[in-house]
């Protein structure tokens, strides 16, 4: 039997030890009328037969197309490095470090990661993780209810709309009222926005870059949040940081973001990583796990889980957030990635990626039809063209070229149904760019 | 030990990053971009490495030794599973490739793997469909409370009440309040089970549902289950599984047989995915029939030709709780471990389960008190309480162990034992380290009894001993700034 070892003479020695002379008398407290019938379950197989399965349908994916889909999930190439510390089993068979003494790695750990975030968002406090950006977005938006004893809640349409689709799923039960601006020319409408803060308004949630990649200066949107008592929550791409003013220095309340290209792949949908880092003041509002520092009777210092009569173990119904288990070995992950890239190397990512997409974006506005659709905004990596034909009959053809050419915001903007949104990393050679203006020139 | 950021030496580098290999440089406006590159560590590969080593080596895992972390089900992570979830052919596929036109067909063989997934648990729980999209336990607990409120809001129902047993995980009444309900505690009786006549009491027309673990985080099987299903689906109301504790009853009982509407299952317990510290996880949750349309969007279907396709439709669903398909490497592991695993392979997981929990639970009861003195299924609670008298409580136990180089038990949990000590050994633990186990306790015993300094003295061999906690509250140091 795979992974238990007991063999049958030493299992028999422990029924003798219980006193029982049948397994079956230790499930006597089930009654007969519960038990199910024998499961129709495929037989068991052995490790090589698997590996063999599983292979076949890794192999039924097309992992080999050249892709610009990005969407706040983007293709960074990850060192080896990385795996390799993830991959010890000190870290991933361990759990949540409730024995702090034999913990010290786990918890040490999520207090630099700690760090990592505050300083790469320029913020003072953030927790252990959260499950993704999504997530972290709604906490954020809770915790800013629960900051400012306030319902009402504004989002720009410029943020994720699967980040909105996801709070208003979330909240669909809670007496939270949303309110969504339209944006104008891929930022927020100051004008939408002013008209929509009130003195019952708890936070207005904001993106930066916005999810079509332009880049935003709130500076001015968290004044005018402030002067009415409400919070700016900011969702962010930490790989844009290496570049771009933090959110902590445009006055920022509380900080999310997605943290999958720290260092983990895409991943069809996971696991990902939600961070949120924000102001010491409103920590005890804060969800999630928090490390803190601290000193044994000797003093030699140590890390322990701290304020935890937010959490769930202890506030039970009146807790900050039922989360538990988070995404622990996705937060050393990023911690470890952001330790390898280092000051230096994670400005120079950024640069390399934003110079290849500016390449990527001139080399389109070459092709005849192709046009940036917002040619007066800045980006980072990632922008919208509007093609002459609509987005998803491109889509197709470059598919069948193993090309994936980007998103078609029609997917949530029906009058959009020429754009295309697309990303590029520092994954996408510049061959690989070439390949794709040219395969499209001949697509249109 | 120094924190990675003192190690620091400035101008050194570890990664290089290719160059942008494009004459086109971008030139963004000044006032957008920072003006000092973010606070991060300089160092070498070998100097991350090293601290990162130094760091697991302070750490204790299932790999490392025994770690009967009640309710946690830390049983042996297969290596199979972590080879095969980092498969480049699942690693590099992106989430958004299914809505392009023809993509679909670019992730038949990761589509294959969440339903496969899906009908295998559907087996094993007797649900009618599962979602993947909850990316932990307590996540689908919630989400299987927001469904809950969806079901009533959709029949008119006026319910806005979950009963909860007191023996509850504390995710449980968290979840419930999240999704807007009211929460009502229900005592257990003198067996350990809920008392079934104050759950009957409680139950009336406002009662959305309860949420149960089975068995309980006593270890206990609740003999009136069918019963208390009987009573609250006769207000319409509906039952939920909290499968935190489904280790015990794999192959031999299902939820759905018993009275449950609803299940979330821990794909990091009971399905062998690694815990990591706290996460990744993956909370799966199984509907019957008259709940399935409420599932999450999206939903993986099956095409008479065997090929996938996901299923968008769905006017009823709570909506999107996570971004995309859930954590699809957890769940690919998963798979991998019940391929493994097989019908037999079901049943020996529970009946070993059940006898390694019995066999220590027969070695320890002389020496520490037993609150519900019965069978257990695959954990047992005890309690440190008689050594109470000598100054020893169970914190100092678990400490001793730490010592003795096993991971200590759950303490402190359930709330309604006191200096409780639940421990889950699992099926994958072997007769001599259950016995090395066993010996260590009566130790401790012993010594609490003769020389309980020797037991509050501990730990007296890690790195660090008993930290301040009181001090990290008070005073709290939550970044290196």
């Amino acid at each position: 039997m795979p992974f238990i070892a007991n063999t049958d003479e030493q299992r028999r020695q422990m029924l003798d030890r219980i006193g029982v002379s049948d397994v079956e008398e230790l499930f006597a407290d089930i009654p007969p009328e519960l038990r199910s019938r024998p499961l129709d379950v495929p037989p068991a197989l052995t490790e090589q037969e698997v590996r063999h399965r599983i292979a076949a349908l890794a192999s039924h994916n097309d992992a080999g197309t050249i892709s610009f889909l990005g969407g706040g999930f983007y293709d960074h190439f990850i060192p080896a490095a990385v795996e390799a510390v993830v991959s010890r089993s000190e870290f991933y068979t361990a759990y949540t470090p409730y024995q702090p003494e034999a913990s010290q790695g786990t918890l040490q750990a999520i207090y630099e990661y700690q760090s990592a975030i505050c300083r790469l968002t320029d913020m003072e406090v953030s927790n252990a993780s959260l499950y993704d950006g999504g997530t972290a977005m709604y906490e954020a938006m809770m915790m800013a209810v629960r900051i400012t004893h306030r319902t009402r809640v504004v989002v720009d349409d410029s943020v994720s709309p699967i980040y909105r689709t996801m709070i208003r799923s979330y909240t669909s039960n809670l007496g939270i009222e949303l309110v969504e601006t339209v944006s104008a020319d891929a930022l927020p409408d100051r004008r939408a926005i002013a008209e929509q803060l009130d003195d019952r308004t708890a936070a207005v949630i904001v993106q930066n870059p916005t999810f079509f990649g332009c880049i935003d200066d709130v500076s001015d949107l968290a004044e005018m949040a402030h002067r009415c008592g409400a919070l700016l929550i900011m969702s962010v791409y930490p790989i844009s940081l290496g570049l771009l003013t933090p959110p902590g220095q445009m006055g920022a309340d509380i900080v999310t973001g997605e943290g999958q290209s720290l260092g983990m792949p895409v991943s069809f949908g996971g696991p990902y990583l939600g961070f949120m880092a924000a102001r010491m003041k409103h920590v005890r509002k804060m969800p999630g796990r928090i490390a803190g520092r601290t000193v044994d009777a000797e003093g030699r210092q140590g890390f322990v889980l701290t304020l935890q009569a937010r959490e769930q173990h202890i506030r039970r119904e009146k807790a900050t957030s039922n989360i538990c288990t988070n995404q622990g070995l996705c937060a050393l992950t990023a911690l470890v990635y952001l330790s390898l890239m280092g000051k230096d190397g994670l400005r120079e990512l950024a640069q390399v990626c934003a110079d290849r997409a500016y390449y990527a974006q001139q080399r389109l506005a070459e092709v005849a039809g192709v046009k940036l659709r917002y040619p007066n905004r800045w980006y980072f990596n990632e922008f919208v063209v509007d093609l002459p034909l609509p987005a998803d009959k491109v889509i197709r053809k470059l598919l069948h070229r193993q090309i994936a050419a980007g998103f078609p915001l029609v997917r949530y903007w029906p009058e959009m149904d020429h754009s295309l949104l697309l990303a590029v990393t520092e994954r996408r050679t510049r061959q690989e760019i070439d390949l794709f203006v040219h395969v499209l020139e001949t697509v249109l | 030990m120094k924190l990675i950021f003192d190690k620091s030496v400035p101008g050194r580098r570890a990664v290089r990053n290719v160059p942008s290999g494009v004459r086109t440089r971008a030139e963004i406006k000044p006032s957008l971009l920072r003006s000092e590159p973010a606070d991060l560590p300089e160092l070498s590969e070998l100097d991350v490495v090293r601290h990162f080593t130094e760091l697991s080596n302070r750490n204790f895992g299932v790999d490392t030794g025994f770690y009967p972390l009640g309710s946690c089900t830390m049983k042996y992570n297969p290596k199979v599973t972590e080879r095969v979830g980092r498969y480049p052919g699942f690693a590099y596929l992106h989430p958004l490739l299914p809505q392009l036109p023809g993509g679909e067909m670019m992730v038949q063989g990761a589509l294959a793997v969440l339903h496969g997934t899906d009908l295998l648990l559907r087996e094993i729980c007797g649900m009618a469909a599962f979602t993947m999209q909850p990316l932990a336990g307590a996540h689908g607990e919630l989400t299987s409370a927001m469904m809950i409120a969806a079901y009533h809001a959709d029949k008119g129902n006026h319910k806005t009440v979950i009963l909860i047993p007191d023996s509850a995980h504390g995710t449980n009444p968290a979840s419930a309040a999240i999704a807007g309900f009211e929460v009502r505690t229900i005592p257990s009786d003198q067996t350990g089970v809920m008392d079934f006549d104050k759950l009957a009491d409680a139950v009336d027309e406002k009662t959305a549902g309860v949420m149960l673990t089975c068995p309980n985080t006593l270890g206990l099987f609740n003999p009136r289950i069918k019963e208390i299903a009987d009573k609250v689906h006769a207000v319409d109301g509906l039952m939920y599984y909290d499968g935190a504790n489904i280790n015990a009853l794999l192959g031999r009982c299902r939820p759905g047989d018993i009275g449950f509407d609803l299940v979330h299952l821990n794909l990091h317990k009971t399905f062998a995915t690694p815990h990591g510290g706290g996460g990744p996880g993956s909370g799966p949750v199984g509907a019957v029939d008259k709940l399935t349309p409420y599932l999450p969007v999206s939903i993986i279907c099956e095409r008479p030709d065997g090929s996938h396709y996901l299923d968008y439709d769905r006017p009823k669903s709570i909506g999107y709780i996570a971004p995309f398909y859930g954590n699809f490497a957890i769940v690919l592991r998963a798979y991998a471990y019940l391929l493994m695993l097989g019908r037999e392979g079901l049943l020996r997981v529970s009946e070993n389960a059940v006898l390694n929990a019995n066999y220590l639970m027969v070695m320890l009861k002389e020496f520490y008190d037993l609150p519900y003195d019965r069978t257990c299924m695959h954990e047992c609670v005890f309690s440190a309480e008689r050594w109470g008298e000598k100054g020893v409580k169970a914190m100092d136990i678990a400490k001793a162990l730490i010592d003795r180089g096993f991971h200590p038990p759950t303490v402190y949990f359930p709330l309604t034992v006191r200096e409780a000590m639940m421990i889950e050994p699992t099926e994958t633990e072997s007769k001599e380290t259950l016995d090395a186990f066993a010996e260590a306790m009566i130790e401790i015993a012993r010594l609490a009894e003769s020389d309980p300094e020797a037991v509050t003295g501990c730990p007296r061999t890690t790195p660090v001993g008993r930290l301040d906690e009181v001090r990290a509250a008070r005073q709290p140091d939550l970044a290196a700034l």
